[in-house]
């Protein structure tokens, strides 16, 4: 375990990795909202209205 | 004891990325995703037919997302030839901030990923001839035509020219002759306008080894045929109100533009051998960008004047 070897992110690095995520988590934001109006607007709202 | 016990980068080529969402934004090539989105969206407006409208924001989204996919996977390829050109050294791949690997998975996540939400969630003609376009563009245009022929723009043009026809084929599930008139418009423009460029940049495209026209043909040569192209464009674009789908608002307006593009195209025909600045190329340039513009906005306008009196039962 003694030579076990790290990455150290630089600065840089770190904020370059902060920025891609907050991009791919509004991505992935954006998409759930897509499919979900989508879904209502092709369907119509009826489709929220299903017998129990 | 850790599942991992031992961690060792023996990978000489292995880095950490800095590359942030803007260098993968730019992969896109916004700027030529602009044009596609306003093209598609004229189509998509025009159309007879009337689509719910979020279902036409998804459209244009779709046919954005896909349009900056076939860019990324343009510029994965075309990395070696943008690392020597003045233009485009400055690009995320050739100037190292995003690596080819990284370029070539964007590019193709987001590829299928558009196809996918357009068939989806519009129709599946439209996302269908979205897969061609970016088919058509990352390697029919980039991988075969641009380094082998100085016709590469002239039958690549075809993959800029096929929005309108995706956004009217989102509307209304078909393709018509008014969107195929479209298509030929932007068809007809691409040659002309990209000669022009060639015409002041020849030096960046011949370091680059790309056979673009002036470099295979001669400058002279490539004049004549944007002056040619020019007249054939220009008739091209009064064609929809030829053919009775605008009224004649739309008709004078493109028969102005029409003239200016041959009076530039004409301007840059009788250009000087000797004429090193070429403003005539640099102006037709510059117009061209215009023309299409505004050429695509007059018939948009006069659709929607049409669409609006229609439903005012006018």
């Amino acid at each position: 375990m003694d030579d076990l070897e790290l990455v150290t992110l630089t600065e840089r690095q770190r904020k370059a990795r902060r920025n891609r995520s907050i991009a791919i988590g509004l991505a992935l934001a954006a998409l759930v909202i897509i499919f979900y109006v989508a879904t209502i607007a092709k369907f119509g709202p009826a489709i929220l209205n299903r017998p129990m | 004891m850790a599942l991992v016990d031992h961690t060792r980068i023996e990978d000489a080529d292995f880095r950490m990325s800095e590359a942030t969402a803007g260098d993968f934004f730019a992969l896109l090539k916004p700027r030529v995703m602009s044009l596609v989105v306003f093209t598609a969206f004229v189509g998509l407006i025009a159309a007879p037919v009337t689509i719910n409208p979020f279902l036409a924001v998804i459209a244009i989204l779709s046919v954005a997302i896909g349009a900056g996919a076939s860019g990324a996977l343009n510029m994965w390829y075309d990395a070696d030839i943008d690392a020597v050109m003045t233009r485009t050294a400055t690009r995320p791949v050739p100037s190292g901030r995003v690596t080819p690997g990284e370029a070539l998975s964007f590019g193709l996540v987001l590829s299928a990923l558009s196809v996918i939400t357009l068939g989806v969630l519009v129709n599946w003609l439209s996302a269908s001839l979205l897969a061609f376009t970016i088919f058509f563009y990352a390697v029919i245009y980039t991988m075969w035509l641009k380094r082998w022929t100085p016709q590469n723009i002239v039958i690549g043009g075809a993959a800029g020219a096929f929005p309108p026809m995706i956004g009217w084929a989102a509307a209304t599930g078909s393709i018509s002759l008014e969107s195929v008139i479209l298509f030929l418009i932007i068809f007809l423009w691409t040659p002309p306008h990209f000669w022009a460029l060639a015409l002041f940049k020849s030096d960046d495209y011949s370091r680059a080894g790309v056979p673009m026209m002036p470099n295979v043909a001669g400058e002279a040569s490539t004049r004549r045929q944007i002056f040619a192209y020019a007249l054939v464009l220009a008739p091209i674009g009064v064609l929809p109100w030829g053919l009775g789908y605008t009224t004649a608002v739309y008709g004078i307006v493109a028969s102005l533009l029409g003239a200016g593009f041959v009076w530039y195209s004409w301007k840059v025909l009788r250009m000087s051998d000797a004429d090193r600045a070429m403003k005539p190329a640099k102006a037709l340039f510059g117009y061209s960008l215009l023309y299409l513009f505004a050429i695509f906005a007059v018939y948009l306008g006069d659709r929607l004047v049409e669409h609006a009196l229609n439903l005012g039962g006018v």
